[in-house]
């Protein structure tokens, strides 16, 4: 017992003496994680898409060749594709921006401490059943003869034919995703300091004012934090558009599936793959410059 | 020391290329003589349901061979698996017509000696020397089940059965029409042109010219606005004619089943221009660590009581004529439901899965291949 207590005041001495072999410590076993798996897939993926398929027998060759890149270059459908994709996911996370900022200033700045759990519990709720289940009861919802379109008939409305369309997509994803707005965008509006909205108001500003110009700007590191999630998770997703989507609904994700697990093309598929890379990287980037890895 | 590394390197290069015409060699392997002991165990790679526990504990206690069974999801995935690891890790793929022609000519599959199957002879002889198992007379495996795609429709859309494909064209039913998402699902449309448009020149709807691809996409394009959803899996489609938001589409029997239990008012037929289908086959790897327990296994599944089982199980059809008597006695009318009984004719109109090459049968060089098919497929669904 003594022998160990005096190995570990050693160690610990050790460690606040040498301050970076402590952080090395802390430090080595995600590291070796990240490198190890992370950054190795990364790199396979970028090898990979300069590879080629052997028509007949399906092995892989591997060399360098920019045969993949060609064809996805050539073929327009590859580019509608992408600008889909990319065109879905930045409305969504509009959607979300927008339905989330009535819903997370509420809760941190309207409701009380009983009111405000409660809030935090619905956010969090539905994060704890699984993404098919919820995606599948959009499906029904949706659906010709759903909820949606018995609720509009009983209002005297027409149906509306939205199920399997890129408009449900739209909806699924906005409502998927918003839970992921709404948390940073509510940690950012808590932390302004209220001292600032009285002294807005005491300088004459009104609601809208005050909005506008204080708790708006400081809040946009949130807001953009929640938009790395919300954009991110929808360009990568295939199983929505799997689900909900109807024709004309593929996004990168399902051409990516198809020629991994239909084609068996595994080099085509990296080529497409690295196209979302580049786009998070140019969004990342961007979200450095509003702050939004300050608020994470 | 480095000398001795430099040896030891020149001994491990020589070594592997002294066993690359071994490799080749078994690309080559001669088919068993006869069916000698069982090795104890087999390995399998089928489709989810090949290997139920209904048949499969007989055959264990029968031969002794321990059945490891891996389920595989798509045609694709079963084409990997009897590639991976160098092709040594299964012994047997229930492997449908698109999958067949790969494993052969990937020389993953070995020659089957047809003298070892004693039910062979019983089969329907459409089913004996198929030209998605058989190539230059050779045998590379034994024919198991098979059904047809079939056009489904909702009965309260359409008093009689549709005589034509035509109506998964039809603008008629736009928003209503629903067929898979999959690459092979071209042929069917081929097929149609074949009758249709008879002037393209379509013999074979696998095998097709960039002409008569051209002809067929801008088909399926057109079709593309009337669908509703290409679906994914059989469930997709029981549920979007559950709804009502598909009222015909392509389909297999087994949702016809399905759904006509569940009391929706739906029908299934063939029409008049024939129908796709699948025809599966059980091949044994070229590198089966267990061959003799692999044949056991194919005699085992091919006796008539085992054919009914799986028909009735999967809702397909035998390829053994004398499991008709058997499906009866499990199920009364089994035989009749799953087209046990049903004439030559029947058979005659499904044109099976087999992989597109650019070798077209009529000896020409410029059919397109299936990863041409799969990008058309792509742009065609958008």
């Amino acid at each position: 017992m003594r022998m160990k207590r005096t190995w570990r005041a050693a160690l610990s001495a050790f460690g606040w003496r040498h301050e970076g072999a402590a952080n090395a410590a802390l430090l080595g076993l995600p590291g070796i994680w990240f490198a190890a798996l992370y950054l190795a897939a990364i790199g396979a993926l970028l090898i990979t898409a300069f590879w080629t398929v052997d028509d007949m027998s399906g092995d892989l060759i591997p060399g360098f060749s920019f045969v993949n890149f060609a064809q996805l270059a050539s073929d327009p459908i590859y580019r509608i594709i992408a600008v889909r994709t990319i065109f879905i996911a930045s409305m969504v996370t509009l959607t979300d921006a927008v339905l989330a900022w009535p819903f997370a200033y509420a809760m941190v700045r309207l409701a009380g401490p009983k009111l405000r759990a409660v809030l935090m519990a619905l956010v969090l709720v539905p994060l704890w059943s699984s993404y098919l289940a919820r995606v599948y009861a959009w499906r029904l919802i949706l659906a010709h003869n759903g909820v949606l379109n018995w609720g509009l008939s009983a209002i005297g409305l027409p149906d509306v034919h939205i199920g399997y369309s890129n408009w449900a997509m739209w909806i699924v994803f906005s409502y998927l995703w918003l839970p992921f707005m709404i948390l940073p965008l509510a940690a950012a509006v808590e932390r302004i300091p209220p001292s600032l909205l009285e002294a807005s108001a005491d300088l004459g500003e009104r609601g809208m004012g005050t909005f506008v110009r204080v708790i708006l700007p400081m809040a946009l590191p949130g807001m953009v934090a929640g938009a790395i999630f919300t954009f991110s998770l929808t360009l990568g997703d295939f199983v929505t558009p799997l689900l909900v989507g109807g024709t004309g609904s593929d996004f990168i994700g399902n051409v990516v599936y198809a020629n991994v697990g239909v084609t068996n093309n595994i080099p085509f598929a990296a080529a497409y793959a690295t196209l979302p890379l580049g786009v998070m990287a140019v969004f990342l980037l961007l979200a450095r410059k509003l702050g939004a890895f300050d608020a994470l | 020391m480095k000398t001795g590394f430099k040896r030891q390197l020149a001994r491990l290069v020589l070594g592997l290329s002294a066993s690359l015409p071994v490799a080749q060699g078994a690309a080559a392997v001669q088919p068993l003589s006869m069916i000698g002991q069982g090795e104890g165990t087999l390995n399998v790679v089928a489709w989810e349901g090949y290997a139920q526990d209904d048949w499969v504990k007989p055959f264990e206690a029968a031969t002794g061979c321990m059945v490891h069974a891996k389920y595989a999801g798509s045609s694709d995935e079963m084409v990997a698996l009897m590639r991976s690891g160098g092709g040594g890790q299964y012994d047997v793929v229930s492997a449908s017509g698109d999958a067949t022609l790969r494993l052969i000519f990937g020389h993953n599959v070995q020659p089957i000696n047809m003298a070892l199957i004693p039910a062979w002879k019983n089969f329907i002889p459409q089913l004996q020397s198929p030209d998605f198992n058989t190539v230059g007379g050779v045998h590379y495996g034994v024919s198991y089940e098979w059904g047809p795609n079939t056009l489904l429709y909702n009965t309260k859309t359409f008093s009689t059965a549709p005589a034509s494909w035509s109506v998964i064209y039809d603008p008629k039913y736009a928003g209503q029409v629903t067929v898979p998402d999959n690459p092979i699902q071209i042929a069917d449309a081929a097929l149609y042109l074949s009758k249709a448009q008879p002037a393209l020149g379509i013999t074979d709807p696998y095998e097709l010219n960039q002409t008569q691809m051209d002809a067929v996409a801008a088909l399926l394009k057109a079709q593309a606005k009337l669908i509703k959803k290409y679906w994914a899996l059989a469930s997709d489609e029981i549920q979007l004619f559950t709804s009502g938001d598909a009222v015909v589409g392509a389909a297999w029997p087994y949702q016809t089943n399905t759904l006509q239990a569940a009391n929706v008012p739906v029908a299934d037929t063939i029409p008049a221009e024939g129908a796709t289908g699948w025809a599966d086959t059980w091949m044994i790897s070229s590198k089966a660590p267990h061959p003799n327990c692999a044949y056991m296994w194919i005699n085992w599944v091919t006796t008539p009581k085992v054919q009914a089982q799986q028909a009735i199980y999967f809702g397909e059809t035998p390829a053994n004529t004398l499991a008709c008597k058997e499906m009866d006695a499990q199920q009364p009318g089994a035989c009749a439901q799953y087209h046990g009984d049903a004439p030559a004719a029947y058979f005659n109109q499904i044109k099976f899965w087999k992989t597109p090459r650019t070798q077209c049968g009529n000896g020409k060089d410029d059919c397109l291949d299936y990863a041409a098919w799969q990008r058309e497929w792509q742009s065609i669904k958008g």
